[in-house]
């Protein structure tokens, strides 16, 4: 299996370079995502194949490269063939609907390359088995990545973007890189089986927490380190924008809960209260942020800041219901947790290819110049009608299952004897509430705003649908986010392995259960049936509508539209995205972000123009990005004199330098 | 002698009059408002044209049907006179709340379909209110789940009526919290009129601006249905008397019926009477108006997690 596995990742890496010569090719785009259309599904099938056989041993291998006396392992369990499909599945969704998307690549030469290798890169994380392979992976990953996010770097937006994004992967790297420092020991042992072996004092395995938190959240964008994502997300093309969101974010998911559920040991009760700490705001500010948008890539990537923080939510409770020894409770955290790992790659990459098509058609990311597109572009406006549903949370999509399952396991937080955490998890889910509450609100301004009312300009009237290949992959995942919906309990059962490896126990099985309810903890307690909630309001619109057609009236005509009598031809005189969040952004944002509105009304008679502007800062990048990012600039100011000294000065230095070295040495 | 007399009733008759006159008009008013109306006018739109907007799309003729289904089913989850509903183990007391979610999802949009400035102001005041409504009643859910140890209805609503529940403070708190709610989320006074038109604090009435015929009725015939559900949610959480139990007799089921007629009789005549009683607020004091909903909620959450007997 694990031989299988490698070699299809070795051919999405021979891929690689095989793009270079083809990205000239005609049809060399089409070539390169379909095979890696076809390796990813090749993949997708090994890992579910592994996770769904119960009997399956451990897989492992180890290769002679990477260090000579370490080799490079490779190791298959549970969790990362859950993470391995999950990464495939995204993947295979981006391959094919690149196949159409990528035919509207200016320079397919940028793209194509970096590609297969970023494929491959995320699924050597997810593979690897020691600290060296799994860095050097990880930063491989970052490095594709970045240059896929600055492909098209005549933007100068995307070029800042970039920087940004190089900056803080670095610094991901670097928190990684002292996290298994301080997991390996002075002993050095740097493969997962041997730091598995070795316990840490609680000080330094708290340090290692702490770290990781760092490291794998500043990819994934918990707050405040997600600065980077907002920007660096939309700047790559839409179908990588999606892997992005979708999948890469989830890797880095992984890297957490390897680290802190698998390599650290048995957990301590305050661990939880840190992730939970930093996840409930992320969260709700994530939500917040994207609703003061207007660029619909960006809102689509504050709203993975959202979703991140539901992730971290739900491993939060996982880490505290486990450290109180409720290992069955844990598991129904950690399983509804890794449900929305997979919930969010499905609907989020579903979002990010819909945007594709609507910039592909139209040439525009401001949703302020786009409207009535679902005149325009029905196909795909119902495609993404089904994905804001199901990112909002809502029933009978598959979001809601996994925001319920959390809503369910925090109810059952009160049995936890810490006072600490009896008072953070109340507060944790009323900003879960919140967050869910707002998310609503963001999606129906993202769609009311760029889907429905009047096209806001020429782009927008004259759009025409998008190919018939990027259709069929945006309803594919349309599908997946209904059918995990209506039969949440398959997916619960499929997770069962690995909540048993991570946390201990595993929900009780789900499949027996008559009419696919799903009941997570006991029947008296709490069930859900969208299967049948979805079957009741099918059944009864249906009948409304028959009863009403057959029975009372059936007829309609077409007239101008009413409102109250003053309808306005000019399609500005609609609600605009940042009006449309003026209520939300007067309510929250007056504290949060010290946005205020300032309008300038000339007196009667003056030729002068009323003037309104909206003043809007970000909180987080002022107090903690700014200031860094001055110091940094301060200090390479001040060392930039030394690019300019003379030979005899340097050669002071040297000399200076060596003493000091030489002093240390001897000290 | 006479003359006393005729004074007298002279006097009364001006009296008479006077008192009368008010009392006239109002049984006047009485009679046309009738307590069948809403039927007379749910059937009266059924039977008219629907005049569609020029570039109102597929999704604009959907919703109406979407949201009378989503709140028909979740109006039907509710246990009124009796707590064994068949098919209550489908949806919990959160799944409830959240198909109302994708209802008013749906209303939002539709509002924002026409692409006119009236319905652009309504959706995007009831997102600012469910924003915080939303929240409200999910944290009210979370403190009445976890003294009633489920979030199934049909079992709260039987803890609720057994004698294990006591007198909570925090059971106070998230009663009030979940009238806040209600009022919110049906849009009564304070918070919208559902009386009003062209007015500019309007919030519902916006929303549904574009619509007519059997689609305006099935919209009005949701809204309805949705104070129902509310009320019913808070009997059955509150006041769990006289409710029949699942496997009750036919005698049992009758006191049922009668008390829950009883309880949406006292619940119809509070709200009658605090609206009546009440001066529609502006948009902005919502906020806080709901705002004490949510800390209230979260208190009694809070209190629960402290406790286990407030």
């Amino acid at each position: 299996m694990i031989v299988l596995a490698l070699v299809c990742v070795a051919v999405l890496l021979a891929l690689s370079p095989a793009a270079i010569a083809l990205a000239a090719q005609p049809r060399g785009s089409a070539i390169v995502y379909g095979a890696s259309l076809a390796l990813n599904l090749a993949l997708c099938t090994i890992a579910l194949i592994d996770l769904l056989d119960p009997t399956r041993p451990i897989f492992s291998l180890v290769l002679p490269i990477g260090l000579p006396w370490l080799g490079a392992h490779f190791r298959i369990d549970a969790l990362s063939a859950f993470f391995i499909a999950v990464v495939n599945f995204g993947g295979a969704a981006a391959s094919l609907f690149a196949i159409g998307y990528g035919r509207h690549e200016e320079e397919p030469a940028r793209v194509l390359p970096f590609y297969p290798a970023y494929l491959a890169a995320m699924n050597i994380v997810v593979l690897a088995d020691d600290a060296f392979t799994f860095l050097v992976a990880w930063e491989f990953m970052s490095l594709a990545s970045w240059a896929l996010v600055v492909s098209h770097h005549r933007d100068v937006e995307n070029v800042r973007a970039g920087y940004v994004y190089l900056l803080m992967a670095s610094f991901g790297t670097l928190a990684l890189l002292l996290a298994f420092g301080v997991l390996a020991g002075s002993g050095g042992h740097y493969d997962f089986t041997a730091i598995r072996a070795t316990p840490l004092t609680p000080l330094l395995s708290g340090a290692v927490l702490v770290l990781a938190l760092l490291g794998a959240g500043s990819k994934a964008g918990l707050v405040p380190l997600h600065a980077w994502l907002p920007l660096a997300h939309p700047a790559a093309p839409s179908h990588v924008s999606g892997l992005m969101s979708g999948v890469m974010t989830k890797v880095a998911v992984y890297g957490f809960v390897r680290i802190v559920f698998d390599l650290l040991g048995p957990p301590e009760w305050w661990w939880s209260m840190v992730v939970l700490a930093i996840g409930g705001p992320s969260a709700t500010l994530g939500v917040l942020y994207a609703l003061m948008q207007r660029d619909i890539k960006r809102v689509l990537a504050y709203s993975t800041i959202e979703n991140i923080g539901i992730i971290f939510v739900g491993l939060g409770l996982a880490l505290a219901f486990k450290a109180e020894g409720m290992a069955w409770v844990a598991a129904l955290a950690f399983t509804a947790a890794l449900l929305h790992v997979l919930n969010h790659a499905a609907f989020k990459s579903l979002l990010f290819f819909g945007a594709g098509c609507v910039l592909n058609a139209t040439g525009e990311r401001d949703m302020e110049r786009l409207g009535g597109l679902i005149h325009r572009m029905p196909l795909t406006a119902g495609a993404m009608l089904i994905g804001c549903v199901a990112i909002s949370a809502l029933p009978p999509f598959n979001g809601f299952v996994s925001e319920w399952l959390t809503f369910q396991a925090i109810l059952l937080s009160p049995q936890l004897p810490s006072w600490g955490l009896k008072l953070i998890i109340p507060a944790v889910g009323g900003l879960l509430a919140l967050a869910a509450a707002l998310a609503a609100a963001c999606f129906v301004k993202l769609y009311g705003i760029s889907f429905l009312g009047r096209a806001r300009n020429a782009a927008a009237s004259k759009a025409a649908e998008v190919d018939a290949v990027s259709l069929v992959t945006l309803f594919a995942l349309a599908a997946f986010c209904l059918v995990a919906g209506l039969l949440p309990g398959l997916f619960i059962d499929a997770l069962a392995p690995v909540a048993k490896v991570m946390v201990g126990n595993s929900m009780p099985q789900q499949a027996g259960l008559q009419w696919l309810t799903i009941v997570p903890i006991a029947e008296s307690r709490s069930s859900y049936n969208g299967l049948l909630l979805f079957a009741f309001v099918l059944l009864s619109g249906s009948i409304a509508s028959i009863a009403i057609h057959r029975l009372a009236s059936d007829r309609f005509r077409r007239a101008p539209a009413w409102d109250c009598g003053f309808p306005d031809p000019s399609p500005a005189i609609q609600y605009t995205a940042s009006s449309f969040s003026q209520p939300i952004r007067r309510v929250f944002g007056s504290t949060i972000f010290a946005a205020r509105e300032i309008s300038e009304m000339p007196p009667p008679g003056s030729p002068v123009p009323a003037r309104f502007v909206l003043d809007i800062h970000d909180p987080i990048w002022e107090a903690l990005y700014a200031p860094i990012g001055k110091v940094i600039g301060f200090v390479t100011e001040r060392a930039n004199v030394l690019q300019f000294l003379t030979i005899r000065r340097y050669l002071t230095l040297v000399f200076v330098a060596l003493i000091v070295l030489l002093v240390v040495l001897a000290l | 002698m006479r003359m006393i007399h005729d004074l007298v009733s002279q006097s009364l008759e001006m009296l008479l009059v006077l008192l009368l006159a008010p009392l006239l008009t109002g049984f006047v008013r009485k009679v046309k408002a009738r307590l069948l109306q809403p039927y007379r006018d749910l059937i009266r739109l059924m039977r008219k044209d629907v005049v569609l907007a020029d570039n109102a799309s597929w999704l604009f003729r959907v919703i109406p049907y979407i949201i009378f289904a989503g709140t028909w089913v979740a109006a039907s989850l509710v246990p009124t006179f009796g707590s064994g509903l068949l098919f209550s183990w489908s949806a919990d007391l959160i799944a409830i709340i959240a198909l109302l979610g994708s209802a008013r999802f749906f209303l939002a949009l539709a509002g924002m379909d026409v692409g006119t400035a009236f319905g652009g102001i309504g959706s995007s005041r009831e997102v600012m209110i469910a924003s915080l409504a939303e929240p409200a009643i999910l944290i009210t859910v979370f403190a009445v789940a976890m003294i009633a140890g489920s979030t199934q209805l049909s079992t709260i609503a039987e803890f609720m009526g057994s004698s294990a529940v006591g007198l909570r403070v925090s059971l106070g708190m998230a009663l009030v919290a979940l009238t806040i709610v209600a009022i919110a989320e049906n849009g009564r006074i304070p918070v919208d009129n559902p009386a009003t038109h062209l007015e500019l604090t309007m919030v519902h009435e916006a929303m549904v601006l574009e619509y007519s015929g059997r689609h305006l009725a099935l919209i009005d015939l949701s809204s309805q249905l949705k104070l129902l559900l509310y009320l019913s949610m808070i009997a059955c959480i509150f006041m769990p008397w006289g409710a029949a139990a699942p496997e009750a007799r036919i005698d049992a089921f009758a006191v049922g019926a009668v008390t829950y007629v009883a309880k949406l009789t006292a619940c119809g005549l509070a709200l009658a009477v605090f609206e009546t009683s009440i001066a529609k607020m502006r948009v902005f004091r919502i906020p806080e108006f709901l705002g004490a909903a949510l800390m209230l909620a979260l208190l009694a959450t809070l209190l629960r997690f402290v406790s286990g007997s407030l």
